[in-house]
């Protein structure tokens, strides 16, 4: 079993890993036999004399006294008896050949010892699956109490525990499917993990700052056509359906978003992934809480009218604690309008995973040239931050573009079948 | 009382040299010798692994009692047992495959150099717990008794064993209820480090097992005629129903308790002395001296076993894993009861 | 059926089985001669004499060890350990060796004992005559175990027991002796798993062996009081009934472990952590536990009172379940 050629510190006890070479009781050019004992070694625990299990002549000592080697290193060279360096070896002086030069020879790869198996231990068995039963709704205790904090409700939420039990960060994970049967997949935002919305809010703006590089694009609109024709619209609605410039606004948002998709997806796993609906998000005050942004689902496909239907009721609800998951799950891009705050430019900041945030000033009185006139009219600066990774300034360029062009024609609004 | 056991000799005067059990008594203990040596090799290569308690030197002891027993009789020894299976008739593959982990070794590879079984050769074990197996010794000897299958039980332990308590609830209960057990106390003089007069108040032996109305008397452990005619006198009135034999193997162990004992206790002039009366060279040399062996005939035994341990390595060598997936049978026998594994490393 | 006592079933039991099968036998302390420390094998040295009935000197380690090679020698021991407090002197036979040998020999031995052992306190007996280990004994894998706590189960446990090839340690409540029950006939009666000695909706209270009489008591006084407990009797703490268990929260959702032992690192915390891991969803509330005080047993009666499991305890953990006050 010896291996000709080397003579390896010997694993002397269970749990030796290292050994020293206290003393060499042969050196360069002795002859030894099968059961000599060659050397001292210091053990760590013992110091004991070692063996060596091979007939032959010692050639060249690697290992210094007093170095600390693995055990399996090679300590020394052994020229089997027989061999032609035999001779030569045993009159030779410590030369070495050029590579065993080193003075602490590099640990060889371990005999092949079976590897140890993986320590496998018996998984307790899988929990019993446990149905819904009629209204109930299995979550975790935490996610529970998270839910009642935002204002979830815990049976639209999509569980991924065992059985479809409902766990803390399904609570920020992608919608469940649409009535319409609409396969949707969107990307997991960042868990919350945190009841405190503020906090919540706190760490996405940072991360947005920190990792998306924004670019920032304003444009004036004319909001004039657009208003006139609400105005006459709205002559032939009842109160409570009046609808409101910002259902404008947002469907403009929604058009243009079908229109420049390259703004309507999200950024994840290093590439754009665009969103096969438009979910347009609403950023929503409430008092006493900070910004709240969820979306109003498949807002392409919603005219003017549903659109205000929509974010009269997401309003309402945002306000009392009635939203739901797939509502707050990643809109495939933001809108943000500060009008009623009363500045006129927003420069927004992109709620990651989106790529794009949409901001409107108020909409005011400017003076506005146009066919060589100067007239009053009602102007809206239209604001885009994009992230520079998913799109350039020129797509966004289109973008503000497609917004002005649907909102200069307002009737266009109102077709929701794809416009391209 | 402290008279230390009269250091018994057999010379030969008295023993009959039967040249085959000679022969085959010497083989016994060339063979253990060999196999003990490649195991301080393949140990010093990480080949095996944990513990290793080698019985270099104690050889005449298992080599001189096995052949009083048959296959109606069981043996129950310690953790330091490759001799005792081997000269058992454990086959030398099954033994060190066993010392390599392999699956085809005699436990499967679950027990290792301290837990050698086989239930063929009626071996129970290899225990690691010192005088762990007297009481299972002595159970043992009892259902052969009751079950009139005409068995003995041979108990080997060292003189350490004599002073835990389950010795003296073991001679105890065999003597009182007079069992077939052949106990066997290897006295090397040392429990690990600590020498017999340092732990034994009574340091006569077989005049402490006598106390317990047990036959008993002390042997040259390091002739193996000696140990053979004093097994056969001891087996033949366990066989009578004359209760049970207490031996006090007087022996000695060459080399350190296990291989990682630095042996600092032992003066190396007093190995040298016990060398003196190697159980081999004094084997080898009676059956010269009455020109039943010659130079080539022992050399000739040295290549056979060899050989056989030669085979033996490769058989390690050669030998594959319990699937790990096993891990868990044999816990209990009911596989219903066996805890349900998955794989992956958790 | 018939009507007798817990010891006189464990009795029955036993002398059934060593006049059906003559490699069965009995070993221990006082068992012939005396008839039993606890009177349990009263006449059965009469009946099947020395040989079969056999006294032992005290050496637990000595003839535990003895019953184990007898076992694998091919008898098929009983072995009583008077106490389970005795039982330490004979932890290095029962680990080391009855436990393990099928297992350490690569499937070659088995170890077909079985071992007796009274358990448990309330009879001012103090500290070193009063644990209940046999959730340490569950800890240990080749071992199965045992707690009957019912007349029934006392007569027809044995039986199986003796037939399991491997080892089985069984554990008898000293407070149950004197219990008297009718002895349903075996065929009724399913010889593993755990069984529900009380159907309830409100909280499933589970336990074993001594303290079953004390828990279906306090869930007598639930129903007074309108919590409608489910009673589960463990009857094998090794291997353990997950299935019942966990049906039975699944229907409650709150659950109380009785055990006699401390808590810590108790039977009763295996049982919490498997409710844990495998009803965690029907939870409405922690699990809870009600255990013997962290002390060695005292002898004063009312020290020894208030350490042990009362049914005033198991009403008050279900109460504070039922009333969301945990």
């Amino acid at each position: 079993m010896s291996e000709p050629g080397y003579y390896r510190m010997p694993s002397l006890g269970a749990d030796m890993e290292v050994g020293t070479v206290l003393e060499w009781y042969r050196g360069p050019g002795d002859e030894v036999h099968r059961g000599d004992l060659v050397a001292l070694i210091d053990t760590e625990k013992a110091e004991i004399e070692a063996e060596i299990f091979q007939d032959g002549t010692i050639g060249e000592l690697l290992v210094e006294v007093g170095v600390t080697v693995p055990v399996g290193t090679p300590l020394a060279t052994v020229v089997p008896v027989g061999s032609q360096a035999a001779a030569a070896a045993a009159t030779a002086t410590a030369t070495a050949p050029a590579a065993l030069a080193t003075a602490v020879a590099p640990a060889p790869p371990p005999p092949a010892e079976p590897s140890a198996p993986a320590a496998v231990r018996p998984i307790p068995p899988a929990p019993a699956t446990v149905p819904r039963r009629g209204d109930r709704v299995i979550a975790s205790p935490l996610a529970r109490r998270l839910a009642r904090d935002r204002g979830i409700e815990l049976a639209d939420v999509s569980g991924s525990g065992p059985g479809g039990a409902v766990h803390a960060t399904d609570l920020d994970s992608g919608p469940t499917a649409v009535a319409a049967g609409v396969e949707r997949t969107s990307p997991r935002r960042e868990p919350a993990g945190d009841a405190d919305p503020r906090r919540a809010i706190a760490r996405l703006m940072a991360r947005s700052k920190r990792e998306i590089p924004h670019y920032y694009l304003a444009h004036d609109i004319d909001l004039e056509p657009a208003l006139r024709w609400l105005a006459a619209e709205n002559e032939t609605r009842p109160l409570a359906a009046r609808i409101l410039p910002a259902a404008l606004l947002v469907r403009a948002v929604a058009v243009a978003a079908r229109a420049v998709p390259e703004l309507n997806g999200h950024w994840v796993d290093d590439r754009f992934q665009p969103a096969t609906t438009v979910d347009v998000g609403v950023a929503i005050t409430r008092r006493g809480s900070p910004l709240t942004a969820p979306a109003i689902l498949g807002a392409d496909r919603l005219d003017v009218g549903a659109t205000m239907a929509a974010l009269r009721d997401l309003v309402a609800r945002a306000r009392r604690g009635g939203l739901r998951a797939s509502e707050m799950a990643a809109p495939s891009i933001t809108v943000t309008n500060l009008g009623d705050g009363g500045v006129d430019v927003v420069y927004g900041v992109i709620y990651p995973p989106q790529v794009a945030m949409v901001g409107f000033g108020r909409i005011a009185e400017r003076a506005w040239a146009s066919d060589g006139m100067v007239g009053a009219r009602r102007v809206v600066t239209a604001t885009l931050a994009a992230d520079h990774r998913a799109t350039d300034g020129h797509t966004g360029a289109r973008f503000l573009g497609a917004v002005a062009h649907a909102l200069a024609d307002p009737e266009r609004l109102q077709t929701t079948e794809e416009d391209r | 009382m402290t008279a230390t056991s009269e250091h018994v000799h057999g010379h030969g005067e008295g023993h009959e040299v039967d040249p085959r059990r000679g022969f085959d008594r010497l083989r016994s203990m060339l063979l253990i010798r060999r196999f003990e040596e490649r195991c301080v090799e393949l140990y010093s290569a990480t080949k095996i692994r944990g513990f290793l308690h080698l019985y270099i030197g104690e050889e005449a002891i298992a080599a001189g009692v096995m052949p009083s027993l048959d296959e109606r009789d069981a043996v129950v020894a310690t953790y330091r047992e490759h001799g005792h299976a081997l000269a058992r008739g454990v086959p030398a593959g099954a033994v060190m495959a066993e010392m390599y982990g392999k699956v085809e070794g005699c436990s499967r590879g679950r027990g290792g150099s301290m837990h050698l079984f086989s239930r063929d050769r009626r071996f129970y074990g290899g225990n690691a717990i010192v005088a762990g197996g007297l009481p299972v010794a002595v159970g043992l000897a009892l259902a052969y008794r009751q079950l009139g299958t005409g068995g003995v039980v041979a108990c080997f332990f060292g003189e350490g064993a004599m002073a835990e308590g389950e010795f003296h609830e073991s001679m105890n209960l065999a003597a009182l209820w007079n069992l077939p057990v052949l106990f066997c106390c290897e006295n090397n003089l040392y429990a690990m480090g600590t020498a017999l007069a340092r732990s034994e108040s009574e340091t006569n032996l077989a005049l402490k097992a006598a106390a317990y109305e047990v036959s008993a008397w002390p042997v040259d452990g390091m002739d193996v005629d000696a140990v053979a005619e004093a097994a056969r006198r001891a087996t033949a009135m366990l066989r009578a129903g004359d209760g049970p034999v207490f031996l006090e193997l007087q022996t000695y162990r060459f080399r350190a308790h296990s291989m990682y004992d630095p042996d600092r206790y032992r003066a190396k002039s007093e190995i040298e002395r016990w060398r003196e009366r190697d159980p081999i060279v004094l084997a080898r040399t009676r059956l010269e001296d009455a020109g039943l062996l010659d130079e080539s005939a022992f050399a000739g035994l040295e290549a056979e076993v060899e050989d056989e341990i030669d085979e033996a390595v490769a058989f390690a060598e050669a030998g594959t894993l319990e699937p790990v997936e096993e891990l868990a049978r044999f816990v209990t026998s009911d596989p219903a009861l066996t805890p349900a594994l998955e794989g992956g490393d958790r | 059926m018939s009507t007798m006592t817990f010891r006189e079933a464990t009795r029955e039991a036993m002398r059934e089985a060593l006049a059906a099968d003559e490699r069965v036998f009995l070993m221990g302390e006082d068992v012939g001669a005396y008839g039993g420390c606890f009177g349990v094998s009263m006449g059965m040295f009469e009946e099947f004499g020395p040989e079969r009935i056999r006294d032992t000197p005290l050496s637990e380690s000595g003839f535990v060890g003895a019953g184990i090679g007898a076992a694998m020698g091919g008898l098929r021991p009983i072995v009583e350990i008077m106490t389970v407090n005795f039982s330490l002197l004979a932890l290095d036979q029962i680990m080391n060796n009855a436990a393990t040998l099928l297992h350490m020999s690569g499937g070659q031995f088995n170890v077909p004992l079985v071992i007796r052992m009274t358990t448990g306190a309330g009879r001012q007996l103090a500290a070193q005559h009063s644990h209940s280990l046999e959730g340490w004994y569950a800890h240990i894998p080749g071992l199965r175990i045992l707690a009957p706590a019912t007349v029934t189960d006392a007569r027809h446990l044995l039986r199986p027991a003796l037939d399991d090839p491997d080892p089985v340690l069984i554990f008898e409540h000293g407070g149950l002796y004197n219990v008297s029950g009718e002895v349903e006939p075996v065929s009724s009666v399913s010889l593993e798993g755990a069984a529900v000695r009380r159907a309830g909706t409100d909280v499933s209270i589970v336990t074993y062996g001594g303290t079953l009489p004390m828990v279906l008591e306090a869930a007598e006084r639930l129903a007074e009081g309108g919590v409608s407990a489910e009673v589960i009797d463990l009857r094998s703490l090794r291997p353990l009934d997950d299935a019942t268990i966990m049906d039975s929260v699944a229907r409650t959702h709150r659950a109380i472990v009785v055990d006699e032992g401390w808590r810590s690192g108790s039977l009763s915390a295996e049982i919490s952590a498997r409710i844990v891991e495998q009803a965690f969803y029907e939870l409405d509330a922690p699990v809870q536990r009600v255990c013997s005080a962290e002390v060695p047993m005292p002898y004063a009666h009312h020290l020894e009172q208030a350490a042990l499991p009362q049914v005033a305890d198991v009403v008050a953990a279900a109460d504070a379940l039922v009333g969301h006050r945990v």
